[in-house]
């Protein structure tokens, strides 16, 4: 008997998808160190920025400047990341609501212990040193002294 | 709307699964078809719920389907979702008006990857999927944001909390009838006396976690607020949730939740929500109630929320 026949299987999609006029400027310009909004018409400022208003379904087109910094609205300790997270030390997910902005934004914030975390916390980002345009541009946030 | 029932049903839960999906469904969908006292050639439509991404292999509830023989070919449909979202799309399509039956079915084999990694792959995929956040650390912002709204009571501070369920492998199956079809095959069929489903922003920060806006409308639109449910089977794989649930659906202590112990026990993926509406209809039809609530979800921290409401009729 000769041996099993093995090939290897790949599952990929092989394509690329362009980000859009929203997304896609929201990546550039953290490529630059700075954090966009989208303006809807009630006025609210969604960060990250949506192509829709989740409300209204209305076309968004109107960038505003947030941040950088802002406050945790709600948070959860990671003692033991996953080899995929962005930090490979304990950290804390949070959801982080930018100086004017009125939604919040996923991210991880780097600091020592749970102790340190609570909501209503000042974070600032950190930047990756080499960036390319996407999420994880923002390396983490860390505590705004 | 044309009167519509659960008139059986049949579930497996195993902690892990030799068998291949269609070996999974295969022995739900005989007994569920057994107990309606139907072959597969009584069927007039047929849709299942699952998740290509728990196997890795696209397209693989069409193998699932062997489970049901689809030769000669059949009417047959299939959502990327729970199996109770295949109970809605089989519910309408018993409202044309020209069948009398339809077949659900749902599986998952959740275990056979990691799970909190699979589970990532469902959220935006430009803005929060690159840092592979984990279900259970999602629900902990959410049991985090309860927590802070200030509204628990000291006894249920000690149950917002996101203790990871456990993951199993599942499958299920509920026939449905309609009207006169319903009475003749089933002693007491569990009558659908409102169902709607609502979903809410992808993006999590968009969100008050702390409350459910979505299951709040589909429970106005099932008539919930009109009804009396005895028990309430509820999709919460985390106990935060539950209480997020009952506060949306204004039920209270007189309602018994969970009788069947629910999703925190035995969480199978793409199952759990349509064993909710088994349950719930089963206790109408063995008469432990006149009226009960099924509910389930699906997407991070309850996005999107789907309410069944069961009645027994004279």
């Amino acid at each position: 008997m000769s041996d099993v026949l093995t090939a290897p299987y790949v599952l990929e999609y092989t394509y690329k998808r362009s980000t859009g006029p929203i997304i896609g400027r929201f990546f550039s310009a953290l490529r630059d160190r700075r954090i966009e909004g989208v303006r809807c018409k009630s006025g609210r400022v969604l960060v990250p920025p949506q192509e829709c208003d989740p409300e209204t379904g209305e076309s968004l087109s109107e960038f505003v400047s947030v941040g950088p910094a802002g406050v945790v609205t709600t948070w959860a300790w990671e003692a033991d990341p996953r080899p995929k997270h962005p930090l490979q030390t304990p950290f804390a997910w949070a959801l982080i609501k930018l100086d004017g902005a009125d939604t919040a934004l996923l991210s991880v914030v780097d600091v020592p212990t749970e102790s340190t975390m609570k909501s209503g916390l000042r974070v600032r980002p950190r930047w990756r040193a080499e960036r390319i345009g996407e999420m994880r541009d923002i390396e983490c946030f860390e505590v705004a002294t | 709307m044309r009167d519509v029932a659960v008139i059986s049903f049949s579930q497996l839960l195993v902690d892990k699964a030799e068998a291949n999906d269609a070996e999974l469904v295969m022995p739900v969908v005989r007994e569920a078809l057994g107990r309606a006292g139907l072959q597969k050639q009584d069927i007039g439509f047929t849709c299942s719920g699952s998740s290509d991404f728990l196997t890795g292999m696209p397209f693989s509830f069409v193998g699932a389907l062997d489970a049901v023989g689809p030769w000669p070919p059949i009417e047959e449909s299939h959502v990327e979702m729970d199996g109770a979202w295949a109970l809605y799309e089989a519910w309408v399509r018993l409202q044309h008006g020209d069948i009398d039956t339809a077949l659900v079915y749902a599986f998952g084999r959740s275990t056979l990857g990691p799970i909190e990694d699979i589970l990532a792959l469902q959220l935006d995929p430009y803005y929060e999927a690159p840092m592979w956040p984990d279900a259970t650390s999602l629900a902990a912002l959410q049991a985090r944001a309860l927590l802070d709204s200030g509204r628990l009571s000291d006894s249920d501070k000690k149950k917002a909390t996101a203790e990871p369920p456990k993951i199993v492998d599942g499958a299920a199956a509920v026939v449905l009838a309609s009207g006169d079809r319903a009475r003749k095959l089933c002693s007491r069929p569990a009558f659908i006396s409102g169902i709607d489903h609502r979903i809410e922003s992808h993006l999590l920060g968009v969100r008050d976690l702390s409350h459910s806006v979505s299951t709040e409308i589909a429970a106005k639109h099932a008539g919930c607020f009109e009804k009396s449910p005895t028990f309430a089977e509820l999709h919460a794989p985390y106990s935060a949730q539950e209480l997020i649930l009952c506060d949306a659906l204004k039920l209270d202590k007189q309602v018994t939740i969970n009788p069947s112990g629910g999703a925190q026990n035995n969480n199978a993926v793409m199952v759990a929500g349509l064993i909710r509406i088994g349950e719930a209809a089963t206790r109408v039809s063995n008469r432990e109630a006149d009226c009960a609530l099924a509910h389930a979800s699906s997407g991070p921290c309850l996005q999107q929320n789907l309410i069944c409401m069961l009645e027994a009729r004279a």
